[in-house]
C-alpha cells in the first residue's frame, strides 16, 4: 500500500512538472511569428510516417542509422511494458498482464528484452563514438560544455534503464523458477541462484522502481535536453515546408513598395504600409517564424548538417547546427526572462512584461556573428542532411535580410553588385551591350 | 524577341541567357555553343537581348529583397508582355528563380534547364551524335550544381546527356543529393571568402581530380569558373578540362 501511494505521488508530481515544462516550450515556440502552414495534408502525414516514424533520412548513413534504430525501436516498444508498470504501480498488483496473456506475455516481454540487448549494444557503440573514437562532428566548437555532457547523460540514462529492466526480470525469473520464460533473463537468472526469496523480491523491487524512476527522470530531463527530438521530430516533420526548396518566401510589403516605385498596379492598394517603421527579416525569436523555433527545439545536435556544410568543411566559422542551437538557446533565454516577470526586461516599463512587451537589449546577433551568416552558399546541403527536416538555411537568410534591409549593413563587396544590378540590370557593371556576344556567333 | 514580336511571330522557346552567359567570357562560350545546337536542330528561339535583366537571385540570397523585386518585377513585366510561355536557361540560378520564385510575382512559365532540353533533343533524335565523337571513351566526371541538383532535384537529365557522349562517367564520392557546392552560391561569387582553411572550390576540384577524369562537366556558369580556378590552383589546367554540357554536345554532334 505504501508503494502504491508513493507511486501515485511520484507519478503525479513528475507528470505534472513535466507538463509545465512542456507548456513553457510550447510558449517559447509560439514566441515566433505566425506562419500559416499550407499544402497537402496527405504529404505532411507521409513525411511523418517516412521521415519521423520510418527514419528514412537516417539511412543515408548506415552505421548510425542501424544503431539508432535499435534504440528507437526498443524505446517505442518498451512503452508497452510501461503500461503494465503503471497499472501495477497504481493497483499494487504484480505483472498484471501475465495471467490473462500467458504465452503472448512471454513473447512480448522477450521481444522487449531482445530489443533492450540491441539497444545496449547501440548505446555502448554511441558512447564509444563520442568518447573514444571522438567523431569529428561531435567535437565541433558548439558541442563544448553542456551539449557534450547532455549527449552522454542521455546515454547513461539509457544504460540505467536497460540495467533496471534486466534486474527486475531476472530477479523475478529466479524467484518464480523461470516460469515466465523470458528469452534473455533466463540466462541472467542463474547468477542469482541460491539467493533468498526476500533478497530476490528486494532486487525485483529495485529493478521495478529503478526503471520507472529513470523513466520519470528522463521525462523531466527532455525539456532541457537535445533528447526532446523523440517527441518533436513528429510535429516537426508534419509542419516541414512543402514549397520548392529553391523558393525564398516572398516579401509582399517590399514587392508592393517596389511596384509603386515602378508604377505597376498594386493589389490591395488601400492598405498603405508605413515602410519606415517596418523591420525586415529576423534578428530575434520574435521575428523568426514559430516553425523556425520548433526546428530549433527538434534538433538533436547530430551535426549531419555541419558535416556536409561546404563552409564548415573548409574551416569557416559557420556551422548550421550552431545556428539552430543558438536559436534554441535564445528562445530559452527569453522564456526564462519572461518567467522572471522582471520589469527590467520590459520595453515599456510601465506595463507588465510579456512577449509583446519585451526588450532585454539582446538579439540573435549576440549569439550568431555576421561572419557566420556571410559564409553560407545557400547550397541546401544542411537542409538535405537533416533527419527531422529542420531548415538551418531559412533563419540564416532571414538574418541576412535583417542585416541588409533593416540595418543597411552587410559585406561591403556586395555593394557594387547591388548597385550594378540596380543601375545596369546585371550583376557586373559592364560597358558593353548585353547581347554583344551575338556578333561572334 | 522584340524583332520577332514586331513580325508577329512567337518563338517555340525563349533562351534566358543570364548575366554570366552574356558578359562572362567563359560563359559566353556556353551561350554560343547552346545557340549553335538550337540552330542545328532547327528550333526557333528568341532572346530578350538588352531587355533581359539579372533575375535577382544573388541580391535575394544576399538579403537585398528591394533589388531583387526591382529586377524581378521588371523581368516579369517584360516576359508577360511578350506572352512568353516556355523558357530555357543554361544557368541553374536563373532556372531556379524563374521557375520557383517568379510565380509569386505573377510570372508563370514553363522553365527548363538546358540540360533537360538537351536530353529531350537527344532522346527524340533531333540531336544526332557523331560516331566516335571527341569524348568517346574518355573519363568524365560530373559536378552537380546545387541549384539544379539538390534544390530542384534534377540529377538524371545531365547524366543522360553525358551518356550520349559514349564517354566513361566516373562519379565523385559526393554526388547527386550529397554533391558538394563549388562555393559560388548565395552571392559568394561576388565577395571574398570568410576566413577559413581552404577555398571551397579547391576542396571540390581536388575531389574531381581524384576521380582521374580528364573532363569535368558542369551545368552552371559559376561552377564552371569555380572548378576551372580550382583546377588551375592545382596546376592541372593542361591535363583536365572543365566544360559545360552544351560545349560537350556541340563538339560531338552531327551538324547540318
Amino acid at each position: 500500500m505504501i508503494q502504491q501511494v508513493l507511486f501515485v505521488l511520484i507519478a503525479g508530481a513528475s507528470l505534472g512538472y513535466a507538463a509545465l515544462q512542456f507548456l513553457k516550450i510550447r510558449r517559447n515556440i509560439k514566441l515566433g511569428k505566425d506562419e500559416s502552414i499550407s499544402g497537402d495534408t496527405a504529404e505532411r502525414w507521409r513525411n511523418v510516417l517516412l521521415v519521423a516514424l520510418g527514419q528514412k533520412k537516417m539511412f543515408s548513413r548506415m552505421i548510425p542509422a542501424v544503431l539508432h534504430l535499435f534504440i528507437y525501436v526498443a524505446f517505442v516498444i518498451t512503452q508497452v511494458e510501461l503500461i503494465e508498470i503503471f497499472v501495477d504501480g497504481i493497483t499494487g498488483q504484480h505483472r498484471v498482464f501475465w495471467p490473462p496473456l500467458g504465452g503472448f506475455y512471454t513473447f512480448v516481454i522477450s521481444f522487449i528484452e531482445i530489443l533492450s540487448v540491441l539497444a545496449l549494444v547501440a548505446t555502448i557503440a554511441f558512447l564509444a563514438r563520442r568518447n573514444i573514437l571522438r567523431l569529428a562532428r561531435f567535437h565541433k566548437p558548439e558541442m563544448k560544455g553542456w551539449p557534450f555532457k547532455d549527449a552522454n547523460y542521455i546515454l547513461f540514462l539509457e544504460l540505467a534503464l536497460i540495467f533496471f529492466i534486466f534486474l527486475m526480470n531476472s530477479a523475478d525469473m529466479a524467484r518464480h523458477q523461470n516460469e515466465y520464460g523470458f528469452v534473455v533473463s533466463q540466462f541472467l537468472s542463474p547468477i542469482l541462484d541460491g539467493t533468498g526469496d526476500g533478497t530476490l523480491h528486494l532486487l525485483e523491487r529495485i529493478g521495478w522502481w529503478g526503471h520507472i524512476l529513470v523513466v520519470f527522470a528522463f521525462l523531466n530531463y527532455l525539456p532541457i535536453s537535445k533528447h526532446l527530438h523523440v517527441i518533436l521530430a513528429f510535429p516537426n516533420t508534419y509542419f516541414a515546408r512543402l514549397q520548392p526548396r529553391g523558393e525564398m518566401d516572398n516579401m509582399p510589403e517590399v514587392m508592393n513598395e517596389v511596384k509603386n516605385m515602378l508604377g505597376l498596379p498594386v493589389e490591395n492598394a488601400g492598405a498603405e504600409v508605413n515602410m519606415d517603421n517596418l523591420e525586415f527579416g529576423a534578428n530575434d525569436i520574435f521575428s523568426l517564424s514559430w516553425k523556425n523555433v520548433l526546428d530549433a527545439y527538434s534538433c538533436t545536435e547530430c551535426g549531419r548538417c555541419t558535416s556536409v556544410c561546404p563552409a564548415n568543411l573548409t574551416g569557416k566559422k559557420l556551422s548550421p547546427r550552431k545556428i539552430v542551437m543558438d536559436i534554441r538557446d535564445r528562445a530559452d533565454e527569453i522564456g526564462k526572462k519572461l518567467d522572471s516577470k522582471d520589469v527590467q526586461y520590459a520595453k515599456d516599463k510601465s506595463q507588465a512584461l510579456g512577449a509583446a512587451n519585451f526588450d532585454d537589449g539582446r538579439s540573435l546577433f549576440d549569439y550568431i556573428s555576421r561572419e557566420e551568416i556571410h559564409a553560407c552558399t545557400t547550397c541546401n546541403a544542411c537542409v538535405e542532411a537533416c533527419p527531422v527536416l529542420i531548415s538551418p538555411l531559412e533563419p540564416i537568410l532571414k538574418l541576412r535580410r535583417y542585416e541588409i534591409l533593416s540595418l543597411s549593413e552587410g559585406p561591403s563587396e556586395w555593394l557594387p553588385m547591388f548597385n550594378s544590378m540596380e543601375n545596369n540590370g546585371a550583376v557586373w557593371a559592364m560597358s558593353v551591350e548585353r547581347e554583344a556576344w551575338k556578333s561572334e556567333l | 524577341m522584340a524583332e520577332m514580336a514586331a513580325e508577329g511571330r512567337e518563338p517555340e522557346i525563349l533562351f534566358w541567357v543570364g548575366c554570366a552567359g552574356s558578359f562572362d567570357a567563359r560563359a559566353q562560350k556556353v551561350t554560343k555553343a547552346f545557340c549553335q545546337i538550337l540552330d542545328a536542330v532547327g528550333m526557333p528561339f528568341a532572346i530578350l537581348g538588352n531587355e533581359e535583366m539579372c533575375t535577382g537571385d544573388p541580391a535575394r540570397r544576399a538579403g537585398n529583397e528591394f533589388v531583387f523585386q526591382m529586377l524581378a518585377l521588371q523581368n516579369v513585366q517584360t516576359l508577360n508582355g511578350y506572352n512568353v510561355k516556355k523558357i530555357v536557361t543554361a544557368c541553374p540560378h536563373c532556372f531556379n528563380t524563374l521557375k520557383n520564385e517568379y510565380p509569386a510575382l505573377g510570372g508563370n512559365y514553363e522553365v527548363v534547364h538546358h540540360s533537360q532540353l538537351l536530353q529531350e533533343l537527344i532522346n527524340t533524335g533531333r540531336i544526332k551524335m557523331q560516331e566516335g565523337g571527341t569524348f568517346k571513351g574518355k573519363k568524365i566526371t560530373y559536378h552537380d550544381s546545387c541549384y539544379l541538383g539538390r534544390v530542384n532535384g534534377v540529377y538524371e537529365a545531365p547524366r543522360s546527356v553525358l551518356a550520349s557522349l559514349d564517354a566513361q562517367l566516373v562519379e565523385m564520392k559526393r554526388c547527386k543529393t550529397n554533391g558538394l557546392c563549388c562555393g559560388a552560391g548565395g552571392a559568394q561569387m561576388f565577395k571574398e571568402d570568410e576566413p577559413g582553411d581552404k577555398r571551397i572550390n579547391l576542396e571540390r576540384a581536388e575531389e574531381a581530380l581524384g576521380t582521374g577524369a580528364t573532363v569535368i562537366a558542369a551545368n552552371c556558369p559559376f561552377c564552371l569558373t569555380m572548378m576551372q580556378d580550382g583546377v588551375k590552383a592545382k596546376d592541372k589546367q593542361d591535363d583536365v578540362m572543365v566544360y559545360d554540357l552544351a560545349e560537350l554536345i556541340v563538339d560531338s554532334m552531327v551538324k547540318g
